[in-house]
This record gives structure tokens, sequence and C-alpha cells, in this order.
């Protein structure tokens, strides 16, 4: 069936997955990173909850959020956190965070055929101590950058991150000049996700942000727009 | 010689495109949306949200969707944002001519019948849901037009994406016998559940009350919800030179100068004040 603007209208077919929307984004540093993620699940114009966790923290120098389907998420997160505690059990010491990373992208791609609709990105302090954030897509394809985002506000948050912490597009900074301070990302990942909050329909309520450093993970929570 | 309506030139090339080359429909800006009215003791009042949405995306996140049909006839629009616009327009220009030519004050029965006929012309092509409220020399009147161009004459209306959590509100509080202040409040909270629960509205709430020759325009009386929670205390700073210039080309203009009249100049004395 067409209608005048030739949108053709098939017969809808059940589909497993669902977007309850959500944005989630994470920038490292030079000895930290930092990562955050918003709160509110969403079914097509409604609101489910304006509180619903996309955040997991790993261990003490390791965090991961993710977007997407929040019940794959739960059970992403589930499965992950007793991973985690597994290792920990058999190896007498907490995973790294290089350790952890691989371990989603496995836990992703072992789904290959029926994915996790999860968009994650998993951020911590590496072995040497220096911030990491990795990026994956829906089945595991794992890359480590100096900052991302996901979900439905992601095409609002990336190019502001390009701008402020890659120092793309601009001839003012010189890269060997600029460092970003933990203060200077917390402001930016938090005015960032705000910024998507304003025009994103799926990102508000709350934002569960969590700076992690050499000290450990510190957890805060902050409001954005209810409407 | 096609007279008025809309110019089909382009339909079968359009058809062609998205067939043929895969062309991706664009996207129009819909008001998502929560419009209200009530009728109480003295007229109605009209309420509406102001976010515009293409897609998932806030388009305007302080439109106004309250339209002027005449001096005491008001429409609130939802739908297709250009539909709402141009539909009110037209019917306001019609009204207004109609008054002129009739010598008499236009009523909210006759816009509502200008708008039904133009939109069942359209079958609904036309994406305009409006809520109709006025009060003429016959009393307050309150109309809600469907796309299709179907109507209906209530107390209290929603329509809209958020027309179910502001009905809600109403249908709880609704009672015939109120006065200015509680429909008013009514209608201020019917609007705030829609933009509150409902994703397609947000922003702030507008109001407009009509009675007997009296129209007042409450333009952004609650902005509670539009308010940014977090601002970073550093502005973001471009420094001159951040922008690459690839090419410079200066046009010099030159200035005619005619002069038509001399006049002592009164600069003096603007300098003393």
């Amino acid at each position: 069936m067409e209608t005048y603007l030739g949108e053709k209208q098939q017969a809808s077919q059940w589909s497993p997955y669902i977007n309850n929307g959500g944005s989630c984004l994470a920038v490292a540093g030079e000895d930290f990173a930092v990562i955050a993620s918003d709160t509110r699940m969403s079914l097509g114009y409604s609101i489910k909850t304006r509180y619903s966790t996309k955040y997991l923290k790993i261990t003490e120098k390791c965090s991961i959020v993710s977007s997407g389907m929040q019940a794959d998420i739960f059970t992403l997160h589930k499965v992950l956190k007793s991973r985690a505690q597994i290792y920990e059990q058999k190896h007498g010491k907490p995973m790294s965070t290089d350790a952890v990373a691989k371990l989603v992208s496995r836990l992703l791609y072992y789904r290959r055929f029926f994915p996790y609709y999860t968009f994650n990105i998993v951020a911590g302090i590496d072995d040497e101590g220096v911030g990491c954030v990795f990026s994956y897509d829906a089945i595991g394809t794992l890359e480590r950058v100096k900052y991302s985002a996901s979900g439905s506000g992601s095409s609002l948050i990336e190019p502001v991150l390009d701008n402020q912490v890659a120092l793309k597009n601009r001839n003012d900074i010189k890269k060997e000049d600029y460092k970003l301070t933990k203060e200077n990302a917390i402001d930016l990942v938090k005015d960032a996700i705000t910024s998507a909050g304003e025009r994103d329909i799926y990102t508000g309520d709350f934002v569960e942000i969590s700076i992690i450093d050499i000290n450990g993970t510190h957890e805060d929570k902050f409001e954005l727009r209810f409407d | 010689m096609q007279k008025g309506g809309f110019n089909f030139d382009l339909y079968q090339r359009n058809v062609e495109l998205i067939e043929k080359n895969n062309y991706k429909v664009p996207k129009t800006t819909k008001t998502g949306t929560t419009i209200v009215g009530v009728v109480f003791s003295d007229g109605v009042v009209l309420g509406a949200d102001t976010r515009a949405t293409s897609g998932p995306i806030v388009a305007d996140p302080n439109c106004e969707k309250i339209h002027k049909i005449s001096d005491y006839i008001w429409c609130a629009g939802a739908g297709t944002a250009a539909d709402t616009e141009n539909t009110t327009g037209m019917i306001s220009l019609q009204l207004e001519l109609l008054s002129l030519s009739t010598g008499r004050s236009p009523r909210v029965r006759t816009a509502l019948t200008l708008l039904k006929n133009f939109l069942f012309r359209y079958h609904g092509y036309i994406s305009a849901a409006l809520v109709l409220g006025g009060v003429d020399f016959t009393g307050p009147h309150l109309h809600m037009i469907h796309p299709h161009g179907s109507t209906s004459t209530l107390p209290y209306i929603s329509m809209g994406s958020g027309s179910l959590a502001a009905m809600a509100v109403l249908e709880t509080g609704y009672n015939s016998k109120m006065g200015e202040e509680d429909a008013k409040s009514l209608v201020h909270q019917a609007i705030l559940s829609g933009i509150l629960n409902d994703l397609g509205s947000g922003g702030n709430v507008d109001l407009c009350v009509i009675k007997h020759k009296s129209m007042e325009f409450f333009r952004n009386v609650d902005t509670t919800n539009s308010k940014r929670k977090f601002r970073k205390k550093l502005p973001y700073m471009f420094k001159s030179g951040s922008t690459k210039i690839l090419e410079k080309e200066i046009e010099e203009k030159m200035r005619k100068m005619e002069i038509v009249n001399e006049k002592e100049s009164q600069i003096e004395e603007l300098e003393e004040l």
C-alpha cells in the first residue's frame, strides 16, 4: 500500500527489538575517565520510567554504560557482573580494564546471530594508570578511543566532543599545548549531555555520572529537563 | 488552467525518485503537541505547549501554536506545523473578508465551517488537528476539528500526541460551573501533564482566555520545565584564527551619494541631550 508521498506501508512484522532511547558518553583524560548516561526509559512517545539505570560499575577502575533496549542492557550487565565476579574469585584480583573491554566484546559476539540491542561504552583506568574509553557496536567490534557517545543523542554529543576533546576543526589551540583537566572534562560531559537533553526528546530526567581515577570511582547524579 | 489548490506537477518525478533512486522522503516538522480547550461561565480558555519536533529532535523549543483567526476567535493547532499555520492563516483571511462584506462580526461557527470544508476537500492529506474556540455575539463556543474534516462541539477538548495525558486531567478536574480562574488553572494543569508525560510535547505553557469582547494571551505563562539545569561555568572560547581562512576576497563597494535636500543639521541639539 502506497501513500501519495510514495511511502511504502508494509504489513508490520513482529520484531523482538525495541528502542528505549537514552544517551551515553565517556571521555578519557591523562589519568582519569569520566562516564555518564541519562536515566530516561521511553517507548514511543511515552516515558516508561524516569529512573532506569544504564550504568554498571564493574570494578573500582572500570565501568560500563549502555544504550538501546533496556531488557538487553539489564541482561548484558547481569552477565557481565557475574563474569567479573567469577574472574576475581578465580584469579584473586579484580579484572583489569583491558580484560573487561575484551570480555564485553566476546559476550556481544557470542550473540552474533541474535544480538543484544545494546550500544555500549566501557571506560576506566588501564594498567598504566592512563584513562581509557572503549566503544562497541551491537555485535562487539572493539575500539579504544579518547571519547565516545552512543544512543539517541549521540549525533548531538559526538560533534561537541570532536571539537572540545580532539580539537577537530580548530586552529586556535595546538594539541601539544592542550591538557584536558578533570574539572573541565566533568563540566564538558555534563554540558554535552544537558545539551542533548534540550534537543533530543528521548534524553532527559536524570544523569548518572561517574569519575574514575587512581583512587577509585566517584559516582554522582544530577537532573535534566523533565519535559 | 489550475486555479488554487495544490500543484501536483512534481508528483511523477517524486514517485520515480523514491522507487528508482532510493530517495529519502524529507521529514516534516510536526508539532507533536498537547492542545486543550475548556468552556467556562464567561468564555473559553485555550492552552498549548510550545515544542515542535522533527522526528526525535526538537526543531523549535518555543513555538506558538495558538493562532488568531479573528480578534475573539482563536485556534490551537496540532499535526504538521506548515499545515496548521497555513490553514489557520487562510481561514483567518477568508473570515476577515467575509466579515467586511457582510458587515457583521465573525462567528465561531463560520470559522468552523470554513475549516472543516477546507480540510475535507483534502481528505486528511492536510494534517491539521485543531481546537477552535472563541466568543461571538451568540456566546462562547469550543470545537475540535480532525484532519479529515469531522468536527465535534464539546465543553472540554484535548488534541495532539499529549491529548491522553491532558484529557486525564480534564476529566478529573472539569465541572460545568467553573469560573475563569478555575478554567485557567485546569487548562494549565492539562498542558503541564502533556509536557511532562508526552515526549512529543514540551517547553512552556501558552494560554489564551477569550471572553465577550475581551482576549488575553498569556505567552509562556509557565516556563519551569524549559529551564536548562546545568551550564558549564567556563564559556566555550574560540580565539581568532580557529577557523582556517583558505581564501580571501575583498570587494570594494562604491557608495554613490546624491544630495537631495540640504537642511541645517540638528546634530548639536541631539548631542546636548
